[in-house]
């Protein structure tokens, strides 16, 4: 294995933070269109910043090759996001400015994000609404047929656009758009049912990568002058989570493995408002809008070993557990506290549904008040949505809701210019680590992927493309050849275990594994269990896992189990990196720290930074790089949700 | 699995003459519109059978006395019924290609009878045609009754056809013909307008129930006259005899 | 509960394919068809034996990868509903259930359940866009646009390309998805300029991938997860006749 030992540099441009972008991008080099024609960049990931970037970059007239494991570009899990995109257009007139924004930005993210990359999310925030309107995004609209925004994840400001509850499919559709008619220009070749496998490096370049056709089973080479990762987050390395069943970190992890650091890992948010398990078989769980907590009431039962039906347990036996531990907020309280909160009971044994792994949301009294009717204009789909998936009505009996896994902060390092660690390798979207800091706004993640994949990264890339002159690389040189060789090597050695265990049994162990020590809460003595336990299930996984059908056909154990094999090294680098984070901040809670409350208490002196971490071989611990935060305009501060 | 720029490995032979599936459509509804036009008219006419023979036979004289219109009107007729049976055939060839292998288990949704015949009925409706201009045009299938003349040296259409009707298979074949034509415009009449973008939501219902009705009126309309025949209502004018 | 699965399985587009049963126990009335088949899955890869290849993956009805013929009816039994959205509690115990791929030549099985939907994207490829650079775009409220144009918008805007129209029409017709694209760009005033060249290129290429004509049945609609009305397809018939006798600018 290479042994590339790096210095992180954020490379974030001198001067007052307002002006830092405006004046990178004046600096940055261009690349003349008729040297743009023979420049080749390949996307990895079709999803919001995949598509994105493809189109715009195309557009620009480079060459271009999306690839996406999906049978189409519009099927990436972008599509899912219900709430909206954040944009600091202020149409509401209702104080917003690109510095609330920013401002709410770190703040939620709770101080562990650069200040630099935030202001300039929220500069370019305006331009992407610009954009997808002027694709044909239907947004909702106002009588007058102005933008609509609606406030979301307790902003105080009207600062979200949406499509009804589909606003990421709409996003996604129109990049999927643009993309498709680049792919018509001829300036992109899209290569679906095609999945990432490696990462080509030469003479410390990004030059390329190893895929696999899912359908045929064929692996082959693809030079490029650039390699962009877009290929989302590890949600999934908890198993149940909101995430696409494919949804995997695998092109992440294998650039990991050649060289680029892994940022935060442990930073992942567990979102409060899902419908919780049914029993066995769950396969993934469906995330319900955060809206619902401004009107439901969240409790469980007194007693442990509760038996009885919702109704007919009595008022006083009821614990309004939010209500009472945070009195000013309620049930409105931050994602991660009322999934800490929900856990916490659950723990207690005083669980309710058929896995006791949840708690009620209650609608009764807002119903009581408010009248059916108008609890059913507010929620009327949500509400549908639930009765349908679990065959129960929330106007009678109360909802059940639990956590689940549903973003992930962290990803590959990657610095001002998107660019990880190693040259020529760009990483956008959900799978960097760059905006959120340990906790992510509602309505951001749209914000970011587009972000990235409209207006930074096709600047930037340029950047670098300028200053690295053209050669005539090939698929047959020794580097691509290799890398080819362990990717076969690699499927062998999946295929190799003789056993009867499904590539899903060892992944659903490992998410329960990892949601119990590196999830909601972690503890030091949990997360060194799992330090111990990862190893052994990664080795069991080699030796039992039973893979029938051929490598040289469409093979879905030999899918799932090249994915698993990620998970289960990767799932050791966020218990590292939850370990060495020794502090409780945003999504991240290590129990040590909190004060007499229960609340995280962050620990500025020492983790005002992000921990990028280097691979140094499987089941040696990687070497940490701390890159410091210099936050020089917000003023740290504490949460406080009394 | 790659797939460069756009284009399919697939033939593309597929589409006549430049023709689009929807243009193919259009023209089904235009033709489809004047033969309804048309059989509606003739069934106008026809009805004239209840007014008597006079009235009937002055009508038959009334048509024959512009030949020049009335052969153009055939003319076109012949033209609009070939490009509606044409086109229908030809569909129906793309159709069938279009999904070579049905399924195991099928439950059609939400069709009709009606729709999923359209061709079966459509031939049986042709197959008709041939045998009523065979008889009531041609007269070979009966050139006795075709030749009788009325009183003012007309021909006498009134008594062929209450002579023709009073066969009860000649009656049997007219009626069922008359049935799948209702069939067919049960279904025809509501798709017009969809194919030619009338339709919205609230309006489908409509043209649907606007469709089921053109089908019954003609259909009620032409079957009436056989079942008037046999049933006694509609009798042989003085002086005809049964040949 | 316990079912009779009967699934179509083919080992690749060159093969002729069957359909097997496989009995199914254990089963609970909670579990999405497709959890269903993960189960049966997992049963056959822990016996050595090749898992049966489905399309499916955001499992909430929104990506539509998944795409089946459950007994007859793709989708399934429930109305307004995905695969991955069908509960076996619409089912009885000991019930027999087919599972088929959805058939048109247009949508060639690629492995069992799977089929291959690329003709979709060509049909976007076509003309399914607004030609709009990065960069460069008005100010979002520059262009103000009724509300109700942009719900009706929306209405097109919300199909999921899984292509169930396709499987359930006799003809295997993709008007209800092409119109449904055309009509959301047509309906908004930014894709005005190339309306006329958007509604023929896209109607060609549908025609092209060998997609079956429409007959104004429905069952198209009927089965739709997301309920795209038959509205769109006049509204695509008008379109058509508009893109033939307007002067495209």
């Amino acid at each position: 294995m290479s042994e590339i030992r790096f210095e992180l540099d954020a490379r974030i441009p001198d001067g007052p933070l307002e002006e830092k972008w405006d004046r990178h991008r004046a600096e940055m080099r261009l690349v003349s269109p008729k040297n743009k024609r023979n420049r080749r960049i390949i996307v990895v990931g079709t999803g919001l910043a995949g598509a994105s970037a493809a189109a715009s970059l195309a557009e620009q007239g480079y060459q271009v090759e999306a690839f996406t494991f999906h049978d189409s570009p519009r099927r990436a899990h972008s599509i899912a996001a219900q709430g909206g995109i954040n944009a600091a257009k202020n149409y509401q007139n209702d104080g917003d400015s690109v510095w609330r924004l920013f401002h709410d930005t770190i703040k939620g993210g709770d101080f562990r994000s650069r200040e630099a990359n935030v202001y300039r999310l929220a500069q370019v925030s305006t331009s992407i609404i610009d954009q997808c309107v002027a694709q044909g995004v239907p947004f909702a609209r106002e009588y007058g047929g102005q933008l609509a925004n609606r406030s979301f994840g307790g902003a105080q400001v009207s600062r979200t656009f949406y499509c009804r509850g589909q606003t990421g499919q709409q996003l996604l559709l129109g990049a999927y758009s643009s993309l498709s008619r680049q792919i018509a220009n001829g300036q992109i070749r899209q290569h679906t049912r095609t999945e990432m496998h490696d990462l080509v490096v030469v003479e410390g370049r990004a030059r390329g990568i190893i895929t696999r056709d899912l359908v045929t089973g064929e692996i082959n080479s693809h030079v490029a002058d650039a390699v962009v990762l877009a290929t989302g987050g590890y949600s999934n390395v908890y198993y149940l989570s909101t995430n696409a069943k494919a949804s995997n970190v695998t092109a992440a992890f294998r650039a990991y493995k050649r060289g680029a650091a892994m940022a935060n890992p442990c930073f992942t948010q567990i979102h409060p408002t899902c419908i919780p398990a049914s029993g066995e078989h769950q396969s993934k769980l469906t995330l319900m809008s955060e809206s619902l907590r401004n009107d439901g009431r969240i409790w469980v039962p007194k007693n442990l070993d509760e038996s009885r039906p919702a109704g007919e347990i009595p008022e006083d036996e009821r614990d309004y557990y939010l209500e009472r531990k945070y009195p000013s907020f309620g049930n409105l309280a931050p994602r991660d506290i009322s999934s800490r909160a929900a856990k916490e009971v659950c723990d207690e044994g005083r669980g309710v549904g058929p896995t006791k792994r949840g708690v009620f949301l209650d609608f009764s009294d807002a119903i009581e008040q408010f009248g059916k009717e108008t609890i059913r204009k507010r929620y009327g789909n949500l509400f549908d949505m639930y009765s349908h998936i679990t065959n129960e009505d929330p106007y009678q009996t109360p909802m059940r809701i639990y956590p689940a896994p549903h973003y992930t902060m962290g990803g590959l390092w990657v610095d001002y210019n998107l660019m990880s660690n190693l040259p020529g390798l760009f990483v956008i979207g959900e799978a960097n680590f760059s905006d959120h800091g340990a906790n992510r706004l509602g309505a951001s993640a749209l914000m970011q992927g587009l972000a990235d994949g409209y207006f930074i990264l096709p600047y930037t890339i340029g950047d670098y493309i300028a200053q690295t002159p053209r050669d005539q690389l090939s698929a047959d040189s020794v580097e691509f050849k290799e890398t080819e060789t362990e990717t076969r090597a690699r499927l062998s050695r999946l295929q190799s275990g003789s056993g009867k265990r499904t590539p899903t049994s060892f992944h659903r162990e490992l998410g329960e594994l990892m949601i119990e020590a590196c999830g909601m809460s972690r503890s030091e003595a949990g997360l060194l269990d799992a330090l111990a336990r990862i190893p052994a299930l990664r080795e069991e996984f080699y030796q039992h896992v039973s893979l029938p059908g051929e490598r040289a056909n469409l093979n879905l154990a030999l899918e799932q189990a090249g994915r698993v094999a990620d998970f289960l090294e990767f799932a050791e680098v966020m218990c590292h990196d939850a370990l060495a984070r020794d502090e409780s901040c945003g999504a991240h809670f290590r129990v040590e720290h909190q004060t007499d409350q229960g609340e995280a208490e962050r620990n500025d002196e020492d983790y005002c930074n992000v921990s990028a971490w280097e691979f140094t071989g499987v089941g040696s611990p990687p070497a940490l790089h701390a890159e410091a935060l210099e936050l020089e305009t917000v003023e740290l501060a504490v949460r406080n949700y009394k | 699995m790659s797939t460069a720029t756009s284009g399919s490995s697939r033939p593309t032979t597929f589409v006549l003459g430049g023709l689009s599936s929807i243009s193919a459509k259009l023209l089904m509804a235009l033709t489809g519109t004047g033969l309804l036009i048309f059989v509606a008219a003739h069934m106008l006419g026809n009805l004239q059978i209840y007014l008597g023979q006079d009235k009937l036979n002055a009508y038959a004289k009334f048509l024959k006395g512009m030949p020049l219109l009335l052969w153009s009107a055939r003319a076109g007729l012949i033209a609009t019924f070939g490009l509606h049976l044409g086109l229908a055939v030809y569909l129906r060839r793309q159709n069938r290609r279009a999904r070579p292998q049905g399924y195991v288990v099928d439950d059609p949704v939400e069709t009709s009878l009606a729709s999923r015949t359209m061709l079966t009925s459509g031939l049986v409706i042709f197959a008709f045609l041939v045998y009523h201009l065979l008889h009531f045009t041609l007269g070979v299938t009966n050139p006795a009754t075709h030749s009788l003349t009325d009183a003012a040296g007309r021909h006498d259409v009134y008594s062929m056809v209450v002579l023709s009707f009073r066969n009860i298979y000649v009656s049997g074949a007219y009626i069922i013909a008359m049935l799948f034509l209702g069939l067919h415009l049960s279904h025809a009449t509501s798709s017009i307008f969809q194919t030619f973008g009338l339709t919205g939501n609230a309006s489908r219902g409509w043209y649907q129930k606007l469709g089921w009705a053109v089908a019954a009126i003609l259909m009620i309309g032409n079957i009436s006259i056989p079942v008037a025949v046999l049933t006694g209502m509609l009798g042989l004018p003085e002086g005809v005899a049964q040949p | 509960m316990k079912l009779t699965l009967n699934i179509w399985r083919q080992q690749g587009p060159n093969d002729t394919g069957q359909i097997v049963s496989y009995p199914a126990k254990d089963l609970s009335p909670d579990m999405s068809i497709l959890e269903m088949l993960d189960k049966l899955n997992e049963e056959l890869i822990a016996a050595g034996e090749e898992p049966v290849v489905f399309d499916h993956d955001c499992r909430e009805g929104i990506c539509g990868s998944c795409s089946m013929v459950i007994n007859g009816v793709p989708h399934g039994p429930q109305k307004a509903s995905t695969t991955c959205q069908t509960f076996l509690r619409s089912f009885q115990d000991g019930e027999n259930i087919y599972l088929e791929p959805f058939r048109a030549t247009a949508f060639p099985v690629v492995r069992d359940l799977m089929v291959d939907r690329s003709a979709f994207d060509r049909i976007i490829q076509a003309g399914g866009y607004v030609s709009a650079n990065t960069g460069g775009a008005a100010d979002g409220n520059a262009l103000p646009i009724a509300q109700q144009t942009a719900e009706d918008a929306m209405d097109a805007a919300a199909c999921i390309g899984c292509g169930a129209c396709v499987a359930a029409c006799k003809n295997a017709s993709a008007m209800l998805f092409t119109a449904a694209k055309v009509s959301h760009l047509a309906t908004l005033p930014q894709g005005q300029v190339e309306r006329s060249e958007r509604a023929r290129n896209m109607v060609a290429q549908m025609d092209e991938e060998m997609f079956g004509s429409c007959t104004n049945q429905g069952a198209c609609s009927a089965v739709c997860p997301k309920e795209i009305s038959l509205d769109w397809i006049a509204k695509l018939n008008r379109e058509h006749i508009r893109s033939r006798v307007a002067v495209s600018t």
